[in-house]
Formats: structure tokens, C-alpha cells, sequence
């Protein structure tokens, strides 16, 4: 009862019609995967601006000698001002330097006593439990942002994804590779 | 913080996933945190005030073995509507991988989603295929924690990306101190005879290994007179004293399951414990649930376990499967006092690093990296 170009009319419309909607659909991924990757960048930003704060806290606690101090504090420092080129590097540094600081003898014994011995009570156990958190936070957020990279650069690869431009303008993320090892007492 | 917490099995079934939910919830909530579980749970199940129920759950086979997993239109509204009653903080999805209310929370939220992985598994066709219908929702998971690493393994291989490793903990307190049950683990004797072995895990789950066990039993029962076997675990108790040699079958004690405080009694109430597991175990909570309980361990050598008992150190291991291997194991453990005293120092110690007030600081750790300004999570706009 109807032509047969209706038929095909419809068939046609309802094709196009699934091909958009997984299209979009596809579209959708992709642009909730660049948001996480520009949340788990946040992230990794925040925990090693926390980090080097707490390194920089430390080396102004008078609860170190200042040889400790001076070598916390400066690559605390380096890491906070390095520009994008240097930032693994950096980073890494003050990961090393963390680790030599803490490794020291009776390094954490010292600390976790200061309480008895000064009127800030408790203030060595304090910015250590810090200084914990802050490290462990790094490995982490940096995980976290790694794995949102890697989920990003496959759907990046996908052949419709570079067919159509559904990326848009997002340039593709690249990982953060550092030495992030927290130190140990 | 407010936490909701998805756990993909059914809530009065004992599991590892189970209680490793069960007790991080009650972590958290101890350092002042809120929060809220959603499970499958039975009708008639008595839940702790933080559980709420998404209905029953249906037992499917998956993965080699009978799991109970909660699925289907009605179990997702039920997972949406506490989404957007709890106005969590961070969403916290269990074994998100299964077909159960974890893939369902992925799928439903937007928002920081922490997923932990508890399963590991050989490289498998069946979940290689299943992991493109993955995909979409498990890419939105913000922050990925494994909880061994197997299980790690198990994911980058899988699913690739990469995860966090944080350990199971243990409420090791809970287990360190209790009477032994009536009439166990029996009086010493002379070398060469008595002694209780203990077993506590799935009777019907070939993976726990209780056949190699019987096996070992059945070789060492006749010539060590008086040797005595505690079973302990879900399973039908007839079936198992049934493949028992009928002239063993009296020294064989089958509780099947155990409330709590039975299983921790369990625990004090034998001379070796024995953790006979073919593979497929990401930790062993058993494991540490018995080094905690300071119970000398004898276990199979697979890698989890090689790690748990420090190569050896803090509890004896024997080859994987093998039930001569077994039998010589433990009868020189029972002959050995003082090695079992020795491995029963050495079991708690060691498992206090698996504490689990040190697990839900870590756990937080990675709740405050994902959530840092507590946008908190929605009921997603679309589908995944």
C-alpha cells in the first residue's frame, strides 16, 4: 500500500538517525574522558603542591639541622618553580631528597620526640603523619591521572575518533612520568 | 566525608568482598566519617544501620564459581535512587567488573568514582570478550585501587590503565583473642599421634582446595591415630563427610557455617591451620584472619600466599595441590611445638601491617585525591 521508495526513504532516515546517535553517543565518551583527565591533572597538581608545602614546612620547623633544612627546602623549592619542561625532573628530585632526609638514622625517632622536648608538642609527629599523606597522595593522583591518560589516548586511536573530528581542539594528554616513591620510617 | 559504598554481592553470604566492605564502612565510620552501603541482601536479612538493600540477588555462575549477583531494571532504580538520596561525597564501587550492582553504579553516577578490584584471575577468552561492553562504564571510574597484586595483574591485563595497590586489612583484634571450642584442639600427646588440622573457606568451591585436604587426611589419619580435622565454611556437611574413608569419618568434625565468634573460636581451636587453596586467591583473608588469630599456618605455596606468610616465615607452605607434600608438612609441624609457637609469634606480627585502621587511612588518602573540592556525585544525565 505504500511505494516502495517510502520504504527505502525510512529505512534511510532510521540508518542515519542510529549512525548519529552513536555518533554522539561516542562524542559523549570521549569528551567525559578529557574531562577526567583535566580533573585527575587538577589533582596531581594539587597533591605535589601539597607536597612540597609540607617539605618547605618541614625545613622551617627548626626540628631538622639546617644542612636537612637547606637541602628540603631547596628542592622543594626548585620543584615549585620549574617550568613544564623541568617539572618531572624537579618532582623527582624532591622525591629523592624526601627519601634521603627520612632515611637518616633515627630520623623519625628524633622527630616523633620532639614532643617531650619543645613547647610545640607533638609538632614532629605532626608534619610527619603529614608529610606521609602528602607523599602517598602524590602516587596516587599520579596513578589516577595516568590511567585517565591511557583510557584518553586508546579512545583517541579509534578509528571513528579521527575520521570525524570529535576530539575537537583537546590536545592529546601525555603522561607524568616521575620517581614518586614515597620515603619510609 | 560522605561515602557510599557499593557492594555487588549478597550482603549475608560470608565473602572476602563482603567483609572487607563491612569492615572499611566500619572503619571510616569510626574516624567520623558517613556512611552508606548499598547491597543484594535476602528479605529476611538483619542489616547493620549503614546497609541498605537493593533486593535479592540471584546466584549465576560466573567466573568458576556460583556467585550471587544483583542485576536487572529494578536493581538500577534501586542504585539510582540512593545516589541521588545519599549526595555522596565519593562513590566507592566493589568488583566493579562484575555483573552486579558495581558495573550498575558506574553506570547510573557522574562524579569522583573509586573502584577497587578484589579478583585475579589467568588470562581468560570470557572476560577478554566482556571487557569492550566494559568499558564505557568502567572509563568512569576516577581512581582504580587493587587490592593485591594479582589482582593489579588481573586488571592491567584485562582492562589495561593501571591501579593502586592497597592491601585487604584485618581487624586483627578481633581475632586475637578467644576460647578454643569445647574439647579442641585436645590434650597433647607423644610424637607420632593426635593433633587437630583446621579448615575454614567454601566446602563445594574446588578453588579453596578442601579435596587435597580430604586427600591428605585420608593418608595421615590412618597412620597418625588420634589426628583430628575441623571444617569449617558454607557447603553441604553430608556430601563432605561422605567422601571422608568411613573409618576416619568420626575424627572429622564438620560445623559448616559459622556465626562470627564460632569462627574465631574455629581458629584458636586447632594445631595447624591449614589453607589448602588451588589459585584464583587475591590475599586470603582467611589467611589473615588466622595469623591474626595467631593460629600456625600451613599453607599452599600459590603467590599471594608466598607473600602474606613472608616466603615462609610466617607460616609453613607446601606445593600447590599436593597432598603427600601436605600430609609430611603438617606432621611435622604437629610433631614440632616449639616451630609452631615460632610461626604463631611470627603470623601476628606479620599481619599487622594489614591492620585495618592502617587500610582505611590509605583508602581515604585516595578518597581526598579524587573529591578535593567535594563536587560530589550525581545521578548521571544520560546512560554510560
Amino acid at each position: 500500500m505504500f511505494p516502495d521508495w517510502i520504504i527505502d526513504v525510512l529505512f534511510w532516515v532510521a540508518v542515519v538517525f542510529l549512525v548519529g546517535v552513536y555518533v554522539s553517543w561516542r562524542a559523549t565518551r570521549l569528551d567525559r574522558l578529557h574531562v577526567r583527565v583535566e580533573t585527575a591533572r587538577a589533582a596531581l597538581d594539587a597533591a605535589l603542591v601539597r607536597r612540597a608545602a609540607v617539605a618547605l614546612e618541614l625545613a622551617a620547623s627548626r626540628l631538622l639541622d639546617p644542612a636537612t633544612s637547606l637541602v628540603l627546602a631547596t628542592a622543594a623549592h626548585e620543584a615549585r618553580t620549574a617550568d613544564a619542561d623541568n617539572r618531572e625532573f624537579a618532582e623527582s628530585d624532591l622525591s629523592r631528597a624526601l627519601r634521603a632526609v627520612v632515611d637518616q638514622p633515627d630520623f623519625a625517632a628524633t622527630l616523633l620526640a620532639s614532643v617531650s622536648q619543645q613547647d610545640d608538642r607533638g609538632e614532629g609527629r605532626a608534619v610527619l603523619e603529614e608529610l606521609g599523606a602528602a607523599a602517598a597522595k602524590v602516587v596516587y593522583a599520579r596513578s589516577f591521572y595516568n590511567d585517565a591518560v591511557a583510557a584518553a589516548r586508546i579512545a583517541r586511536r579509534k578509528l571513528l575518533i579521527r575520521v570525524l573530528p570529535l576530539a575537537g581542539k583537546a590536545p592529546l594528554p601525555g603522561f607524568f612520568e616521575i620517581d614518586d616513591d614515597p620515603p619510609r620510617w | 566525608m560522605r561515602v557510599g559504598i557499593v557492594c555487588p554481592y549478597t550482603w549475608n553470604v560470608p565473602g572476602g568482598v563482603q567483609q572487607h566492605i563491612r569492615d572499611l564502612a566500619e572503619a571510616l565510620t569510626g574516624v567520623g566519617h558517613q556512611v552508606s552501603v548499598i547491597t543484594p541482601a535476602d528479605d529476611d536479612a538483619e542489616l547493620p544501620p549503614y546497609v541498605v538493600s537493593a533486593g535479592r540477588a540471584v546466584p549465576v555462575p560466573y567466573n568458576g564459581s556460583v556467585a550471587r549477583l544483583a542485576f536487572g531494571f529494578l536493581s538500577a532504580a534501586r542504585v539510582k535512587r540512593w545516589i541521588n538520596e545519599g549526595a555522596f561525597d565519593v562513590l566507592h564501587v566493589h568488583e566493579p567488573a562484575a555483573p552486579s550492582l558495581g558495573l550498575l553504579a558506574c553506570w547510573a553516577a557522574d562524579g569522583p568514582i573509586v573502584g577497587t578490584f578484589h579478583a585475579s584471575y589467568e588470562k581468560s577468552r570470557v572476560v577478554s570478550v566482556t571487557a569492550p561492553i566494559l568499558m564505557s562504564a568502567l572509563e568512569k571510574i576516577t581512581g582504580r585501587i587493587a587490592v593485591s597484586e594479582a589482582a593489579r595483574t588481573t586488571l592491567v591485563e584485562h582492562l589495561g590503565g593501571d591501579a593502586v595497590l592497597i592491601p585487604n586489612g584485618v581487624a586483627t583484634e578481633r581475632y586475637a583473642m578467644a576460647d578454643p571450642l569445647p574439647g579442641w584442639p585436645g590434650e597433647p600427646v607423644g610424637r607420632g599421634e593426635g593433633g587437630a588440622l583446621g579448615f575454614l573457606g567454601r566446602m563445594d568451591e574446588p578453588r579453596k582446595g578442601l579435596q587435597v585436604l580430604l586427600r591428605a587426611f585420608d593418608v595421615l589419619g590412618r597412620r597418625r591415630p588420634g589426628l583430628r580435622l575441623l571444617l569449617a565454611g558454607p557447603g553441604d556437611a553430608d556430601e563432605v563427610v561422605a567422601r571422608v574413608a568411613p573409618e576416619l569419618r568420626d575424627r572429622v568434625v564438620v560445623l559448616g557455617m559459622v556465626s562470627e565468634e564460632d569462627k574465631v573460636r574455629a581458629y584458636h581451636s586447632v594445631d595447624v591451620f591449614v589453607a589448602p587453596n588451588l589459585g584464583g586467591e587475591s590475599f586470603g583473608i582467611v589467611l589473615a584472619e588466622a595469623m591474626s588469630a595467631g593460629a600456625p599456618i600451613l599453607a599452599s605455596d600459590i603467590e599471594a600466599f608466598d607473600r602474606v606468610l613472608l616466603g615462609g616465615r610466617a607460616g609453613a607452605l607446601f606445593p600447590v595441590g599436593d597432598h603427600q607434600a601436605l600430609a609430611a608438612a603438617a606432621e611435622e609441624l604437629l610433631d614440632d611445638p616449639a616451630r609452631r609457637k615460632q610461626l604463631s609469634t611470627e603470623a601476628r606480627t606479620a599481619v599487622r601491617a594489614y591492620d585495618w585502621s592502617a587500610v582505611a587511612r590509605d583508602v581515604l588518602r585516595v578518597y581526598e585525591t579524587v573529591a578535593p573540592d567535594g563536587a560530589g556525585v550525581v545521578v548521571s544525565g544520560r546512560g554510560a
